[in-house]
């Protein structure tokens, strides 16, 4: 039986009755908590302890939790394992184990819950990740015997990016430590001084027993010397009502509904703020301003939409917005920018490398990306920041991130729903990484207002059309002395030039970077960006790099316009390059010096179509700087 | 069926119009901001499913809402119709016909189709109904298996539909509480529970290779108690086998099953009776219990359910055929 509804009530104040307690359930405020914390601290039993006690279990399911706590139970003989009510898959009964998130619902008097059970495992904390990023509070478990764990810390961290706002400390299994006062306040006072450390600043400490459920839902006989609040007692009095941070209207648009010729509405859901009829409204990133003339839902037109509410708005004017835009309030607008600053949870097994190109998903906006700069990664046990090349499964790192298009969002801290993002990898569709953002980089809006009045073309003069010759191939192929000797007859010829090559990139810009994949991707990510600002700075730019890599080509290709990026193979035989061997390299990888050398143990992936193919085994330098020459002037870039 | 004054659908926007001129000049922001106006839980859940189902809206090519006549369809199909008002649903709506649903469910299902004006697919698995598959002949397993699980996955495949919306809800059982809203399915319709998605804040994420699908459930964090409160609150048609009056039925194993038409084999001594009776939860008729009831209007249904000790599944017989199958059903691509 789920209420206190009487039985007994004659049939005809029955409606009343029940029409009177569907008032009241409607009436009530959510919280949203997760229990969380290291491996086998007690999560899943407290969660089972709380449905149980609160009478939220029907007969055939306490029937058959009876049933599985004799086949699977971990609590011994005769005694219910409630972690099994929880505990829902398969895998997890049979080893005793939370692998992933479980929701369960539950009411009290005073409000409803959604609790997720999250798994203690390191292995599953993105799993965690997913349950805390809706969650209002936090239920932190530790057990009274082992005290605050690595996996408590880095639980507690992930807790404090993704705001939950409520934090309790449960310390759990208080039977097994003879209800000691002194072990709950050492705990307590541990937990306290770490909790400080990572910007949570309020905890709530209570001492309880899942198993024997002390303090739980009830007062513990054992433990007279607590004087505060169960943890059901607790949840129930904490302030459920996110607070609005922001205050000015947000809606990401979802989908334009369009059922005929005169109507043009824009869904989505408020995620702040709230929005009337006659409200001045801006869409961006574009920036168009109208009036929200009708607020549209099946039950009539509103005149005002709450933040959480599904709606759909008539613009006064025929503008343009899609799906990716946000219609925000004119008045107090978001920030648009296509770089940020942001805290990142690593949720996948590739690692997280600087310079590779991710989907964003931001609202409604998907769009590429990339982290221009790992700030540092976070030491979940010491909180030390780090420096870091790349971040695995489970790391937490702060970044820098450059989008492909600029977008519009708010800090974190003010909007979970418009700062945070998730990182998608374009091949396998994983969501492998989420993000809260901190704050802008720089303003697109800016840039586009500053944007210089002089363009390459009148920097590169009449004489010239800037480009990138990008020669690609082995080691010793020859690409420098044909890069260098053409730039000496483009000189004679009156052309501006400049030369990037390993020699005086790897020295200076890049000399932070080694050889290590994700190295290579940034120095190629780099020369393509200084190549790109020399284009525009209306130079003819010959670039020579190994780049053994198609991908690093095509995005050093996509940065410039088309017609700006001539591929220049130098296509020699490998036992020519080999038997040149001008710096020794060959001979040393040869000899296992040199590991992952391109040729030898590491990949060379030749063009699909380069615009020029110079046969270095087969012609003279002269004669090939003649073709290129004679490239460049076809191509009207001379 | 008449609103109740206390359940008005927008009692916020009531309050707020009601407080004076709004003109939304930036004089009167404050104003609104101050007053205290909060959604009501069902807003809340309804606001949610709606945004979910716009994003499948958007992030797909080909979605179907799988409509299975029971009173968890009925509500997603109100709200879909709420989600893309005042346009239709921009989706088909799909029904896997066993071949023994109760008739009233049929007739329900072709009535609120045409009412509604939406456009209705039925799949049989026309192999299983030559073979004779049936829940009497070779039991609830092998039936639910070839007519709905495989049937399922026939319809999906031959149409090309990359989501398919379901009513299921995280309450109903252990393992359906485990499952993500966008529940991700291999190329064979596999459900990978130890690898799941990550699914953060209000984020949806439905990319996908071809062949791979998402399972879509709006209702995840809906309870029975939600559903029908929502049905009365909204006035959401269903099918009237929910409602108690007299119907013939047969004890069995301890469990009332309706004789809803003469393909039911009755054992030596066994007899329909008339009795009151209603379901809680409506599937293929010989595997689905009745309770004895007398209720027969909404209050009375929420009442009798507020005051039960079963749970809903209890009534359905495909559920106790193994400890841990629905999880196992579910992998093989059961809803
Ligand atoms: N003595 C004692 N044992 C407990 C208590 N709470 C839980 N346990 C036992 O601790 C073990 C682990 O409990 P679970 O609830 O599965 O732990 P968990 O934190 O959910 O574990 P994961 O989700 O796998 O990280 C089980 O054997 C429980 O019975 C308690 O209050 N006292
Ligand atoms: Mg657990």
């Amino acid at each position: 039986m789920l209420t206190d509804l009487d039985p007994a009530t004659a049939p005809a104040d029955a409606a009343t009755e029940v029409q009177a307690y569907l008032a009241r359930q409607n009436g009530k405020d959510l919280l949203r908590f997760i229990t969380c914390g290291s491996v086998d601290d007690g999560k899943s039993t407290l969660i089972g302890r709380l449905l149980y006690d609160c009478k939220c279990l029907f007969e055939d399911q306490l029937a058959s939790l009876e049933a599985d706590s004799g086949r699977f139970g971990t609590t011994g003989a005769g005694r219910l394992d409630l972690a099994l009510l929880v505990d829902g898959l398969a895998a997890e009964r049979e080893q005793g184990i939370t692998i992933d998130v479980a929701y369960r619902f539950f009411t009290t008097d005073r409000r409803k819950f959604i609790v997720a059970d999250t798994p203690g495992h390191e292995q599953y904390t993105r799993n965690m990740v997913t349950g805390a990023s809706t969650a209002d509070a936090a239920v932190l478990l530790v057990d009274a015997r082992k005290g605050v764990l690595t996996q408590t810390r880095r639980h507690s961290t992930i807790v404090s990016l993704l705001g939950v706002r409520h934090v309790v400390l449960a310390v759990n299994k208080m039977d097994a430590v003879g209800w000691s006062r002194e072990t709950f306040e050492r705990i307590a006072a541990d937990y306290r001084v770490f909790a400080q450390r990572i910007g949570i600043d309020e905890v709530t400490c209570i001492p309880v027993s899942a198993l024997t459920g002390d303090n739980v839902t009830r007062p513990s006989e054992h433990m007279v010397w607590y004087g505060g609040p169960t943890l059901l007692g607790h949840l129930e009095s904490v302030d459920a009502a996110a607070e609005e941070k922001l205050g000015s209207f947000r809606m990401a648009v979802q989908w334009v509904n369009r059922p005929n010729q005169d109507f043009r509405g824009f869904c989505g859901t408020v995620a702040g703020g709230a929005l009337c009829t006659g409200d001045e409204v801006a869409i961006l990133p574009g920036g168009r301003t109208s009036r929200v003339a009708r607020i549209v839902t099946m039950d009539g037109d509103l005149e005002t939409a709450l933040p959480g509410q599904a709606v759909t708005l008539v613009l006064a004017d025929e503008v343009d917005a899609s799906r990716g835009d946000m219609i925000v309030a004119a008045a107090g607008r978001p920030e648009v920018a296509d770089q940020f600053a942001a805290h990142v949870v690593w949720m996948d097994e590739q690692p997280l490398l600087p310079g590779r190109s991710y989907l964003l998903r931001a609202g409604t906006a998907t769009v590429g990306a990339q982290v221009t700069e790992l700030k540092h990664a976070i030491n979940v046990n010491t909180q030390e920041h780090a420096a870091a090349k790349h971040l695995d499964l489970n790391d937490v790192g702060f970044c820098n991130l450059a989008l492909d298009r600029p977008i519009p969002f708010d800090a974190y801290a003010d909007s979970r729903e418009t700062g945070s993002f998730i990182l998608i990898d374009r091949l396998t569709n994983a969501t492998a990484g989420c993000g809260m953002i901190r704050f802008p980089l720089r303003r697109a809006s800016n840039i586009h207002r500053h944007a210089s009045k002089l363009d390459k073309a009148a920097r590169a003069g009449s004489l010239q059309k800037p480009c990138v010759l990008w020669f690609t191939g082995l080691s010793g192929s020859g690409k420098s002395s044909v890069a260098d000797r053409l730039e000496q007859e483009l000189h004679r010829l009156g052309r501006r030039t400049m030369i990037l090559d390993g020699d005086n990139v790897r020295h200076g810009l890049n000399r932070d970077l080694g050889f290590t994949d994700e190295d290579r991707v940034e120095n190629i990510r780099r020369v393509a960006e200084v190549s790109k600002l020399m284009v525009d700075a209306g130079l003819i730019v010959l670039v020579s790099f190994i780049s053994p890599f198609r991908e690093e080509r095509r995005m050093a290709r996509s940065l410039v316009q088309d017609g700006e990026f001539l591929e220049i193979f130098m296509d020699t035989p490998l036992e020519v390059c080999e038997a040149r061997d001008p710096k020794g390299l060959y001979k040393k990888a040869r000899a296992g010096q040199l590991p992952h050398f391109t040729g030898i143990d590491s990949a060379y992936e030749p063009p699909d179509a380069p615009e020029i193919t110079l046969k270095g085994a087969e012609q003279g330098t002269d004669a090939m700087v003649a073709q290129v020459i004679g490239e460049l002037r076809r191509r009207e870039v001379i | 069926m008449l609103l109740d004054p206390l359940l008005d659908i927008r009692p916020a926007a009531r309050e707020i119009s009601g407080s004076g001129s709004v003109t939304g000049s930036e004089a009167s922001l404050p104003a609104i901001l101050t007053t205290p106006a909060r959604l009501t839980h069902l807003q809340r859940l309804e606001a949610e499913s709606i945004h979910i189902m716009r994003e499948v809206a958007a992030q797909f090519h080909k979605p179907v809402m799988l409509y299975s006549v029971g009173k968890d369809s009925s509500v997603l199909l109100h709200l879909a119709m709420k989600a893309f008002y005042p346009s239709k649903p921009p989706f088909p709506l799909l029904h896997v016909d066993t071949t023994w649903k109760f008739r009233e469910m049929i007739e329900f299902r072709d009535r609120m189709a045409r009412d509604l004006g939406l456009d209705l697919m039925v799949h049989i698995n026309r192999d299983g109904v030559r073979q004779g598959i049936g829940p009497v002949s070779h039991g609830s397993a092998v039936h639910t298996d070839v007519m709905k699980t495989q049937a399922l996955k026939q319809a999906l495949d031959a149409h090309g539909f990359d989501a398919a919306f379901g009513g299921a809800r995280r309450d109903e059982e252990k393992s359906r509480a485990k499952e993500r809203i966008f529940s991700f399915r291999t190329s064979s319709h596999r459900w990978e529970p130890k690898n799941q998605r990550p699914e953060l804040w209000s984020l949806y994420q439905g990319r996908i290779h071809k062949g791979e699908s998402i399972r879509v459930f709006p209702l995840s964090n809906w309870t029975e108690l939600d559903i029908w409160q929502y049905i009365h609150q909204e006035a959401i048609p269903v099918v009237p086998l929910y409602f108690a009056k007299p119907r013939p039925v047969v004890e069995r194993d301890g469990t009332l099953i309706m004789v809803d038409d003469d393909r039911l084999p009755l054992r030596p001594g066994e007899v329909p009776e008339m009795a009151w009776v209603r379901f809680r939860t409506l599937g293929c008729y010989p595997l689905t219990g009745a309770v004895r009831s007398t209720a027969a209007t909404l209050p009375e249904i929420i009442r009798e359910m507020l005051l039960s000790t079963g749970s809903e599944r209890q009534g359905r017989v495909i559920d106790q055929d193994a400890a841990a199958s629905m999880e196992a059903k579910k992998q093989e691509g059961y809803f």
